[in-house]
């Protein structure tokens, strides 16, 4: 899918390289998503779920950060169309890996070595002690997490019932935009005219926001965060149902966490006592789950040890904007 | 505004610790490597032994596998310590069914201690959830928390200083929760959104709220029929130390049996003394702190069917938490006397006519102090004896069923 050659880390030939609208936070790790198909084999479109793959279809994404002489810093990625990442540049963390077999998706967490020449499979994870530099020199030393295989299904299970696992980012409301790997095409035309994807004609796709486009509505940009970062959990199967708190785009009233009343969130409350309080960030749990790095209150649960100050902020103005006012 | 007496008293329990970080993990955590693989790696029907001995880890860990039995050698000897925990919301997260965990200890973990989400056929045995350091605000929420499974075993556990509920249980059905002990965390016990439980044989002491049974609004399942029996819940006066915003942040201390917005409860053969607020609260969403959220229309505030009989009570009601109780203790009995046993906020359905009342009693002279909530507590009275005098129908025992059935 890919490898590390030359001082590159490259994409292989016929292996397709893709991202999203508005991508998951992970310590604001960059990252390279690649898509590869057995040959003459199509993915299926579905309106709203995950598209079906294939059995032999691998998915990868690679965790990588633009190298600093003290860590790392928060970098932009370099164009997909080059279909490769300078290791003089950047820093290889993970690559993980989700794998189409006859009984389901199968997730693996490979780990690049210090070379930056091989990255080995470890099912058990592991934490790697970071330190992020800032644009204004701020360090920030933290504990970047590579989940194990049970915590790839933290996520990826998103029906708490089937517990299946399945892709999150491969739906086509996070795939409909302008490819950045064929400049021109929108993404999803480019995987149907090249034969990845087989799409009913008159298929009818939502589009998610870019969360950081701010000529688009605001309400989009906070609801395509939201999808993208907590709905694989946040859905009326997910893991979170528990909660009663429902972050896919179509939520509404106390489901979407409006004036509603935590359920077990112990000190992930922060001492507030509403999911969504309109017009009042400060007051709202969920902002506070955003903000804080304490691992018993932190939203996601796994995959940061930062809070995305941008992400933040976002949600933030989301919140301030809306009208009304709990009781 | 006529909800604000008893959300004012219990508002005022509220308590707000400060977080103290621990220093970060130093100890060696390769132990966490090889039960990782282990959980990671696990077929139905294996057991996984935890040798005697105190382990760390600095992270979660979980099972997804279905038919896995978890052993240690006893909850004094066979340790989890997650006091270096930098990662992960619950120390051992089990996402499986037909599974059984006895005989071991998880200490000091950030969040939850055990968590077991969404599975059928569960035994947790012998099991002892801590926090080493006493009640503190900053402790995990919760001790031993199984939350929409069926057909689940809690016996002879050990929960102490969850700044939550020690033992909970949610969302789920058919549930066996016995001769356990909790103490020194919020709520002792809590049954919420849970159908169909059977709580008897435990010992709740030194919590906030001994024993709860609680339906939240905006939850797929509402509870009921849970029969609360033969326990011990006695002197559960520790100061409220939940997290502002939590339900059971609004419980007073001095609390022994609550039921809000539960239906079909039966209390019954219980030891209850010495709680300084009241031996048993009965309540409705409209007196706990979280009164102001939204709820789904379908949701059912209003407590019914409450039967509590043949209990022994002693002591209580003596030193009520908040200036509004306290108050109103004066008022109604004096500087020296105590509240009845029994204290409801008065809410009934208004649009059902000619309801059966919303609490049956037959407890010798235990009485029931209504505080009229509904009317802005204009009218707090002790109830006439006749007006709690009837019976419901009582509550069948509960069996487990399927891999379970016969466990008595």
């Amino acid at each position: 899918m890919v490898r590390a050659d030359g001082g590159e880390l490259i994409v292989n030939d016929g292996v397709t390289p893709y991202d999203l609208a508005t991508p998951l936070f992970s310590d604001y790790a960059l990252k390279l998503r690649t898509v590869w198909l057995p040959d003459s084999e199509t993915a299926s479109y579905a309106e709203r779920d995950a598209f079906d793959f294939p059995v032999g279809s691998v998915i990868t994404k690679t965790f990588y950060y633009k190298r600093h002489e003290d860590g790392i810093e928060i970098g932009t990625a370099p164009q997909l169309s080059s279909k490769s990442v300078s290791l003089a540049a950047f820093r290889l963390i993970e690559t993980r890996i989700l794998v189409r077999r006859e009984e389901g998706w199968v997730a693996l967490p490979y780990i690049w070595n210090d070379e930056q020449s091989d990255a080995i499979l470890k099912r058990t994870g592991d934490i790697k002690p970071l330190t992020l530099v800032r644009a204004d020199g701020e360090r920030d030393h933290f504990a970047y997490l590579v989940p194990n295989q049970n915590e790839c299904a933290a996520c990826h299970a998103t029906n708490a019932d089937t517990k299946e696992i399945q892709p999150i980012g491969l739906k086509a409301r996070h795939l409909n935009k302008p490819s950045a790997y064929s400049p021109g095409f929108n993404q999803l035309d480019h995987w149907i005219a090249s034969g990845l994807l087989r799409a009913p004609d008159a298929h009818n796709v939502a589009a998610n926001a870019i969360w950081a486009d701010t000529d688009a509505p605001l309400n989009d940009r906070a609801r395509a965060y939201l999808d993208i970062n907590c709905s694989h959990c946040h859905n009326p199967n997910g893991a979170a149902d528990t909660s009663g708190l429902n972050l896919e785009p179509d939520a509404e009233g106390p489901a979407l966490g409006l004036c509603k009343a935590p359920i077990a969130a112990g000190g992930g409350t922060g001492g507030r006592h509403f999911g969504i309080a309109p017009g009042s960030p400060d007051a709202s749990i969920l902002l506070f789950r955003m903000e804080t790095t304490d691992p018993a209150a932190m939203m996601p649960e796994l995959g940061r040890a930062l809070a995305h100050e941008e992400g933040v902020r976002l949600i933030r103005d989301w919140i301030s904007e809306m009208n009304g006012a709990c009781n | 505004m006529h909800r604000c007496f008893i959300a004012i008293f219990l508002f005022a329990a509220t308590a707000c610790g400060q977080r103290t970080d621990e220093a970060s993990a130093t100890a060696d955590t390769a132990y966490q490597e090889i039960l990782m693989a282990q959980l990671i790696d696990a077929k139905p029907g294996d057991v996984i032994e935890i040798p005697e001995g105190v382990y760390a880890f600095d992270r979660s860990i979980s099972l997804t596998v279905d038919g896995v039995t978890i052993r240690g050698a006893g909850m004094d000897k066979s340790v989890l310590s997650f006091k270096g925990q930098i990662a992960g919301a619950e120390g051992l997260l089990v996402t499986a069914s037909d599974f059984t965990i006895e005989d071991l200890a998880i200490e000091d973990t950030k969040g939850d201690a055990l968590k077991i989400a969404g599975g059928e056929n569960i035994v947790i045995r012998r099991v002892r959830t801590e926090w080493t350091g006493g009640p503190k605000t900053s402790n995990g929420a919760y001790g031993i928390y199984p939350v929409q499974t069926k057909n689940v075993l809690m016996e002879e556990n050990l929960a102490i200083a969850a700044a939550d509920a020690g033992l909970y249980i949610g969302q789920s059905q058919n549930v066996i929760v016995r001769n356990n002990r909790a103490e020194f965390n919020v709520a002792g016990i809590e049954i919420e959104n849970t159908t169909d439980a059977d709580v008897y044989g435990n010992i709740a002491t030194n919590n906030t709220g001994g024993i709860l049974v609680f339906n939240m609004p905006n939850l797929k399942t509402p509870g009921a029929r849970t029969r609360v029996f033969n326990n011990e819940v006695f002197e559960n006066n520790t100061k409220n130390f939940g997290h502002e915003g939590t339900p059971v942040a609004s419980i007073p201390a001095g609390s022994g049996i609550v039921i809000n917005s539960n239906d079909d409860v039966e209390i019954f053969d219980n030891d209850i003394r010495d709680h300084k607020t009241s031996n048993i609260i009965i309540s409705s969403v409209y007196s706990a702190g979280y009164a102001g959220g939204a709820t789904e229309a379908d949701f059912d505030p209003y407590p019914e069917g409450i039967f509590i009989y043949e209990n022994r009570f002693e002591g209580g009601g003596n030193n009520p938490d908040g200036l509004d109780l306290q108050a109103l203790k004066i008022a109604l009995v004096g500087p020296l006397g105590r509240l009845p046993d029994i204290l409801w906020d008065g809410y009934v359905n208004p649009e059902i006519s000619d309801a059966p009342p919303v609490i049956c009693v037959q407890n010798g002279d235990a009485q029931v102090l209504n505080v009229d909530g509904p009317n802005g507590n204009k009218s707090p009275a002790i109830a006439d004896i006749d007006a709690h005098d009837c019976v419901f129908d009582k509550l069948p025992e509960i069996s487990l069923n399927g891999a379970l059935a016969g466990q008595m």
